[in-house]
């Protein structure tokens, strides 16, 4: 109640004001009635009321609250001085809103990412389980169902085990919808309540469903249920058909649940789904294993006890050369963030650093300030103004401006936010962001922090208390406050090196980034198109049919206007790894045991060398009559040649292979090509590539050259392949270009981001070192104009005022050289190509930061050597 | 009551003007004139209310929740904030009655103690 009466003081004032008034009248009226003239009557009422204006002081210091009172006499002094330097007020309210948005931002993404725990059941007992490749090179390999089946039998340590896969399905379009391409999940039917999780409507599968005789049941995420469904409930027990086969929709999830990511829209039982010998399979390693460990048990504990069963099988079946070698296990939820990491806390380090160089400024402004107010202060504790008081201004003019500067901040933020979200749909838990109270909180508290700091370091430097000295310095005696500027010196050689870092770190980023984009693919990406198909397994069940399809699809596509070149492949260069399979040189002898040779396994269709531009080197392409059983050729590429052929020639060679599962089959080695690249930011790797008109392949990336802009041939495309067959989806409509882009989005995110805020602190740290070296000249007005009148030269002048502004920046120079290196060394992960010391970063940095060190000092130096002498004495 | 000097306002008589304020009330709504004109009168004019002490203490008790009050029109037509008791005053005019009650009589025994 009493505080609140504090805010309502003035409504009560007038109110009391009003009924005093009403009060008055009224004895005025009773006078009249007594037979007294009106205005006498008025004099008498006055008379017996007495003071009017002490009975509202009394109510109104009633009211008041003291330390509220003061703190809010405090604030409207400090609002009025504020709004006398308005230039000052605006720059200081912008640099810290720049500061606490950038960190703001970042603070809520990491938060959101890594630092909120999964919103699974129990993620402290959450483990990933994964196989170590035969050959030792990977330690964390995918894990195959025979042995996930052996662990899930054998293991102790764990309650539950669950195992999933990924797979793409075609939704089957109908009722005016378009046949769409979804990305789905198989998993075992416990993954649910391994995880913790329910469905949000409908029931999660059972072991019943999960069992290749099963009926096949499906479960929708949220996503797909409200899109594609309208969010009707009633889709539960019905039937949807995806790769053409009716699945019934047995459950939608919760809109929070993204598992293993974004993509996922689906989920079907994976013993339903895949074939039961991949899933007895002990070499062919296709699944993820999620492990919830029972109470008590350790996940090291958990991965010993993996390990030991996967050399024993190992040792059990010496025939089967791809089998895996001990397992690891790792926290289910660094294996969501995995990646994520260390991008997001160098970014939060850069923001920290811009935040720390926006509140140094915001000091060095206020220094600046209460030096030129030194003499007002000093009168005003000469009149008795205590200490305290003072200070206390000071400390809240600083908090003022960064409240202000957070509120903008926060503004700024949440619209950095949304862009984020935006552009970074790949990223892992991007659906997690939101500004919360947590982050509300946070803002707050470094708004309070940054202003708390910059007025408590403002003040520590005006609280030397001499009063006499501040008034007789400003008696024109000698050029004053040079202990304040030794701070502010201090402060700026700090902001320099700050900026330093942070350019390094971009300078670094930037370059590997830019020599990630120059890097060969191995193909020609300007101007071509591709897109993806995949053809259902229900309408296309003989390779005749799916052989026919491509063929078919190929000769129209080729006939189309604007179309140059067309081809068909399964994976495109950057599309990423894509498979691969073990190798057998049948003409070779036999390996050592343990050693093995594998490549990346590809299809293609004939003419699709030339249209993507991989250069053809020795031999011949697919030949039209080798399809179906008699397409028993390989192209291989040449890194493959050089590393399991070299010095022979690799023409006629056979390599024997188990290409879709069926057994190992000899093929015999027609043509070699140029190597591409699978992955952008790795190097080729031994790739071989069987004719697509095997008639196995139900997957396909259809790649067109165009005399003209690519895109614009999409549409007649996509027509041309409805008209083929109207329930096929076509998915990743992408330009070569487009596909690079998309493999390069991490690099260019840092990159960009990071430069961004170096380029900030770097205005930042110009404008400061510009505004001391003003400040200074300012000061010495007086000094300079003594030396000048006793015969100093201009240019000395000039020499001297510039290196009293290039000092600090000098010596913040090396200090932030000394820093970038150990950034640099620290960021080393996310360069490419590039050495963390790479030279012409680093001097280009220096460079950069010397020129623009020179050209903030240039004109207050330049000032103060056109000084005229007489002028600069006269102005005390 | 006249008020004796400025700084004793605060002091005894002052819980006592709350009082007499709140049994004025127990009779019903009253705007700050009649509740002065009625004191006095009913002390027959031996307590002169001090205009200046009234509206504040009006406020003070209202704040407390012992009191609310209304803008409405005074007997001959003119606006007026009235004051009506809440059941918290009622419970409060109870507690200080009692109290006065004792504190009479303790003085009472005191003079006569006294005066013997």
């Amino acid at each position: 109640m009493s505080i609140l009466r504090f805010f309502r003081r003035r409504a009560e004032d007038t109110d009391l004001a009003n009924e005093i008034e009403a009060h008055i009248a009224q004895e005025i009226d009773e006078n009249i009635a007594r037979g007294v003239s009106s205005e006498e009557a008025r004099r008498r009422a006055y008379i017996k009321f007495g003071s009017r204006s002490n009975v509202r002081e009394d109510l109104w210091e009633w009211n008041s609250v003291k330390p509220l009172a003061n703190m809010f006499r405090d604030l409207r002094y400090v609002a009025r001085t504020l709004r006398r330097a308005p230039g000052f007020t605006l720059a200081v309210i912008l640099v810290m809103a720049l500061g606490i948005g950038a960190n703001t931002a970042l603070f809520t993404i990491v938060r959101s990412v890594l630092l909120k725990p999964l919103p699974f059941g129990d993620a402290k007992r959450l483990v990933m389980l994964y196989e170590v490749t035969g050959d030792g090179k990977y330690p964390y390999n995918v894990v195959a169902g025979g042995i996930f089946a052996a662990w899930q039998k054998e293991a102790q340590s764990f309650e539950q085990m669950a195992i999933w896969g990924g797979n793409g399905y075609t939704l089957s379009g109908g009722e005016g919808q378009l046949p769409e391409q979804l990305q789905g999940t198989l998993c075992s039917w416990n993954l649910f309540p391994v995880l913790g999780v329910q469905p949000a409507l409908g029931r999660g599968f059972e072991a019943s469903d999960d069992r290749p005789n099963a009926n096949a049941t499906v479960i929708l995420s949220w996503g797909l249920w409200k899109r594609r469904f309208g969010s009707d409930s009633a889709i539960i027990g019905k039937s949807i058909h995806l790769d053409a086969k009716a699945y019934a929709v047995i459950g939608v999830m919760p809109s929070w649940f993204v598992y293993p990511d974004a993509d996922t829209q689906l989920w079907t039982a994976i013993y339903h789904d895949v074939p039961l010998q991949v899933m007895k399979d002990l070499d062919n390693h296709n699944f993820l294993v999620v492990g919830f460990l029972k109470p008590g048990a350790t996940m090291a504990q958990g991965a010993k006890e993996a390990d030991t069963i996967v050399k024993r099988i190992r040792d059990q079946y010496p025939l089967l050369a791809a089998i895996g070698k001990g397992a690891n296990a790792r926290w289910l939820f660094d294996d969501v963030v995995g990646d994520y990491r260390t991008p997001l806390y160098v970014l939060l380090a850069a923001t920290g650093c811009v935040l720390l160089i926006a509140c140094l400024n915001v000091a060095n402004l206020l220094v600046a300030r209460s030096a030129a107010r030194r003499k007002e202060l000093a009168i005003r504790s000469a009149l008795g103004g205590s200490r305290w008081r003072l200070i206390r201004e000071q400390v809240m003019e600083s908090l003022v401006l960064s409240a202000v500067g957070g509120a903008v901040g926060l503004a700024l933020a949440s619209a950095a936010l949304e862009w984020v979200i935006r552009t970074r749909q790949d990223m892992a838990r991007v659906d997690t962001i939101h500004v919360d109270t947590v982050v509300l909180l946070f803002a707050v508290g470094i708004t309070l922090l940054g202003g708390a700091f910059a007025g408590a370091v403002s003040t520590f430097s005006s609280g030397d208390g001499q009063v006499l000295n501040a008034l007789r310095e400003s008696s024109r005696t000698h050029s004053g406050g040079q202990g304040k500027a030794r701070l502010r010196k201090v402060l700026l050689s700090v902001e320099v090196g700050l900026t330093v870092v942070l350019l390094i770190a971009a300078g670094l980023l930037l370059k590997s980034y830019k020599t990630l984009r120059s890097v060969d693919l191995g193909c020609i990406t300007q101007n071509v198109l591709t897109m993806h198909l995949a053809l259902p397994d229900a309408r296309y069940q003989t390779p005749v049919q799916k052989a026919a399809f491509f063929e078919r699809l190929i000769r129209e596509a080729r006939h189309l206007p604007g179309v140059q070149k067309a081809g068909l492949v399964t994976v495109l260069p950057g599309e990423g790894h894509g498979g691969d399979n073990l190798i057998t040189i049948i003409e070779h002898p036999p390996l050592p045991k343990g050693d093995m040779q594998y490549a990346a396994r590809r299809a293609a269709e004939p003419g699709y060398f030339e249209a993507i531009g991989i250069p053809l080197l020795h031999g011949r392409t697919f030949l039209e009559g080798e399809r179906l059983e008699r397409a028993t050729s390989v192209i291989v590429s040449d890194l493959f040649a050089r590393r399991f052929l070299p010095g022979e020639d690799p023409i006629g060679k056979h390599v024997r292979v188990n290409v879709d599962g069926t057994g190992q089959k000899d093929y015999a080695i027609v043509g070699i090509v140029g190597d591409s690249r699978s992955t952008i930011s790795r190097p080729p790797e031994p790739m071989m590539y069987f004719p697509l008109y095997k008639g196995v392949f139900e997957r396909a990336a259809l790649t067109v050259r165009s005399s003209q802009d690519a895109i614009t041939i999409a549409l007649p495309i996509q027509k041309l392949i409805a008209q083929i067959d109207e329930d096929l989806a076509v998915f990743h409509v992408l330009t070569m270009e487009q596909v690079v882009g998309r493999s390069t989005t991490d690099a260019s995110f840092n990159a960009e981001l990071t430069l961004a805020f170096a380029v900030l602190s770097l205005v930042l740290a110009s404008v400061g070192l510009y505004g001391v070296l003003s400040y200074l000249v300012a000061q010495r007005t007086n000094e300079i104009g003594v030396r000048m009148a006793l015969g100093a030269q201009r240019g000395e002048v000039l020499r001297l005022t510039l290196a009293d502004g290039l000092r600090p920046a000098g010596l913040g120079l090396v200090l932030g050289l000394a820093g970038g290196a150990v950034a640099a060394k620290m960021i080393r992960d996310l360069l490419y190509g590039i050495q963390p010391l790479d030279v012409s970063v680093f001097v280009g940095v220096a460079a950069l930061l010397l020129g623009v060190a020179i050209l903030a000092c240039v004109l207050p130096a330049w000032r103060a050597s056109r000084l005229d002498p007489v002028q600069a004495l006269r102005v005390e | 009551m006249k008020q004796r000097r400025q700084t004793d306002k605060q002091d005894m008589l002052q819980g006592t003007l709350d009082m007499l304020i709140l049994r004025t009330l127990a009779a019903g709504p009253a705007h700050g004139h009649t509740i002065a004109n009625v004191i006095e009168r009913t002390s027959e004019e031996v307590l002169q209310v001090e205009q200046g002490s009234l509206y504040p203490a009006l406020h003070r008790l209202e704040d407390k929740g012992w009191l609310v009050s209304h803008w409405g029109t005074s007997e001959n037509n003119r606006k007026a904030k009235f004051y009506k008791l809440t059941a918290a005053g009622r419970k409060r005019l109870t507690t200080e009655r009692s109290r006065w009650r004792q504190m009479v009589a303790a003085i009472g025994r005191v003079m006569k103690e006294a005066a013997e």
